[in-house]
């Protein structure tokens, strides 16, 4: 009874506590978010101009503008592009790197001297990195142009600013260099939280390193497979910071992302405050759509 | 069978130390690159831009640099109090969210934990334009609060503070805190903060190296150019005034990148252990 009494009298603080959180939430967030669904129906534009008007007659105007909009389109195929193009390498090599640090057979020496060059280029500055990737490539004297000459590669240098494919490959190789590192930590730790008495088991039935990684380690590290799967999902969704320094969404578009579009929209010249918001609300719901899907996914196993 | 474990296949070994030291070689060859360029002037970078042996040019290219429109220490100094503002409010704040759903019995527990799992979805970015009107109409841009307040709400950083308490914050000492007399809000600063130290030192670097790195909504508030960050004045050296001066350029994105390096190579150990913990996200 007393201790019933307890629980009770506490509980505010329950509340109490979390309220900073969610006043945070109301207005650095929810009020933002509101804000912009509202200024996708407006003719909202201009800079300094805070006066709009929502559209009546024609509700969707700018939603259908922004998905009319060639750039807007083949902005959001480059994101998916390049995230694909940088996802399917770097969790392959991720999966390898993990088969080989946790094998009981074949054990490297230096893991943790790897494990911490592999993981630091995830934690250096993306703008830094994509203009020091905008220096090495440089044309027609470069530091890769001079490499790829020395050894052979090519006989004369390669402009790679101004050539489109090359140009995405290379924003997907730097986020794939970025990340490669992180998503193996990730799936390391994941595989070290299997119990390790089903290994030893395998170990005893005779299966070899191979068998071993394909039967028992993946579908043990299902979850946190997926984990990442989202995750890189949301962040490629979100890619900003390598396009928009590497070569500012060029050449020829070839590496505008949706979010490089939104900030062009917005910011760079036009304050088309009204297009970007669409185009932001269209992303939202793509990346909530997605979310939900994978997060389902992932509380069937839980 | 012994034998073999002991061993391991030496064939397989090379292939796997072979790939693991070129790996190795791919994440560091860019920042040699730059450091070694820095100290080299523009000619020599332009007749040839792969070396391994410094040059004498390091003066030369800090004047270029430092003889610039922006002004490098006020950007790092910037970049400083913003990160350290934020990350204090990410880790205080977070630890408190995450303590009112661990240590007390209430009725939205368990909506509130789910809702923290659903916003943690859901990145910033896409209501950037929304917060960016809001700022504005109440003159916030160009206001270091606009981008330390909001971490205040971060989802992800309470959803590992409270993966992390559930497993280290014995409740028992709560009850007997409480039997002593002492307040709920002083049982959190005095009692389960200490506790949870190494949590939040965990969750800091991230915020901090998080907040450090931003660039999209910095961008987007920030537009006076004493207000920069570093990454923002990062981008400037992109700008037409820097084209040609390649051993500026590289000085200045070394001089960026040189307190990440420092902070990384200090604590690697516990930055990799943190991201081993998993809900940490990048």
């Amino acid at each position: 009874m007393k201790q019933k009494g307890h629980g009770f009298s506490y509980a505010k603080y329950g509340y109490l506590f979390c309220i900073p959180f969610f006043v945070a939430y109301l207005v650095f967030n929810f009020y933002p978010t509101i804000y912009t669904i509202l200024l996708g129906f407006t003719d909202s534009k201009g800079l300094g101009n805070i006066n709009f008007h929502v559209y009546t007659e024609d509700v969707f105007r700018n939603f259908r503008t922004i998905l009319h909009s060639k750039s807007f389109i083949i902005s959001l195929k480059n994101t998916v592009v390049i995230w694909i193009m940088n996802f399917i390498p770097q969790i392959t090599l991720a999966l390898l790197l993990t088969a080989w640090f946790t094998s009981r057979r074949n054990k490297i020496r230096g893991q943790g001297f790897f494990k911490v060059v592999f993981y630091m280029p995830n934690i250096i500055t993306a703008a830094s990195v994509a203009i020091l990737f905008n220096a090495l490539f440089s044309f027609p004297k470069g530091p890769i142009n001079d490499l790829l000459i020395d050894l052979g590669i090519l006989d004369n240098a390669f402009n790679f600013p101004t050539d489109p494919k090359s140009s995405r490959w290379i924003v997907a190789f730097i986020q794939f260099w970025q990340w490669y590192g992180y998503t193996m930590i990730i799936l390391i730790s994941g595989v070290l939280g299997i119990n390790p008495e089903i290994f030893e088991a395998a170990e005893i039935d005779g299966a070899n390193d191979r068998q071993t990684f394909f039967k028992i380690t993946l579908p043990n590290i299902r979850t946190i497979l997926i984990y990442t799967l989202i995750t890189s999902m949301i962040g490629g969704l979100n890619m900003y910071d390598i396009p928009k320094l590497y070569l500012n969404g060029g050449p020829n578009n070839a590496t505008l992302t949706a979010n490089v579009f939104i900030y062009n929209q917005a910011f760079a010249g036009s304050y088309m405050y009204n297009r970007a918001a669409a185009a932001s609300m269209i992303m939202f719901i793509i990346i909530a759509i997605c979310s939900t899907v994978v997060f389902f996914i992932m509380r069937d196993r839980d | 069978m012994k034998l073999e474990r002991r061993g391991g296949n030496p064939v397989v070994l090379t292939i796997m130390y072979i790939v693991c030291i070129f790996l190795a070689v791919l994440s560091l060859f860019p920042f040699v690159v730059m450091i070694v360029n820095s100290t080299r002037s523009t000619f020599e970078i332009q007749q040839h831009a792969v070396s391994l042996i410094p040059s004498t040019f390091l003066k030369s290219n800090w004047a270029q640099f430092t003889g610039k429109s922006f002004n490098p220490f006020k950007g790092f100094l910037n970049s400083v109090i913003i990160a350290v503002g934020a990350t204090a409010c990410t880790v205080y704040f977070s630890t408190l969210t995450a303590y009112a759903l661990v240590a007390y019995q209430w009725k939205m527990r368990q909506p509130v934990f789910v809702f923290v799992l659903c916003v943690m979805m859901i990145p910033a970015t896409v209501t950037t334009i929304g917060f960016y009107q809001f700022m504005y109409r109440i003159g916030m841009t160009n206001n270091f609060l606009a981008l330390i307040l909001p971490a205040i709400y971060a989802p992800a950083a309470v959803f590992f503070m409270r993966q992390f308490m559930l497993a280290s914050l014995p409740l028992e000492l709560l009850d007997s805190a409480r039997i002593d007399g002492s307040r709920e809000f002083y049982t959190f600063n005095r009692i389960a903060m200490p506790i949870m130290k190494p949590a939040m030192a965990t969750q800091g670097i991230f915020s901090f190296v998080g907040t450090w790195n931003s660039l999209f909504i910095p961008s987007v508030i920030l537009t006076d150019i004493n207000k920069f960050t570093m990454p923002l004045m990062v981008s400037l050296l992109k700008g037409d005034i820097y084209k040609r001066e390649f051993g500026a350029i590289y000085l200045g994105l070394a001089l960026s990148v040189l307190p990440l390096f420092v902070v990384y190579f200090a604590l690697s150990k516990y930055i990799i252990a943190g991201v081993a913990l998993g809900s940490v996200k990048g």
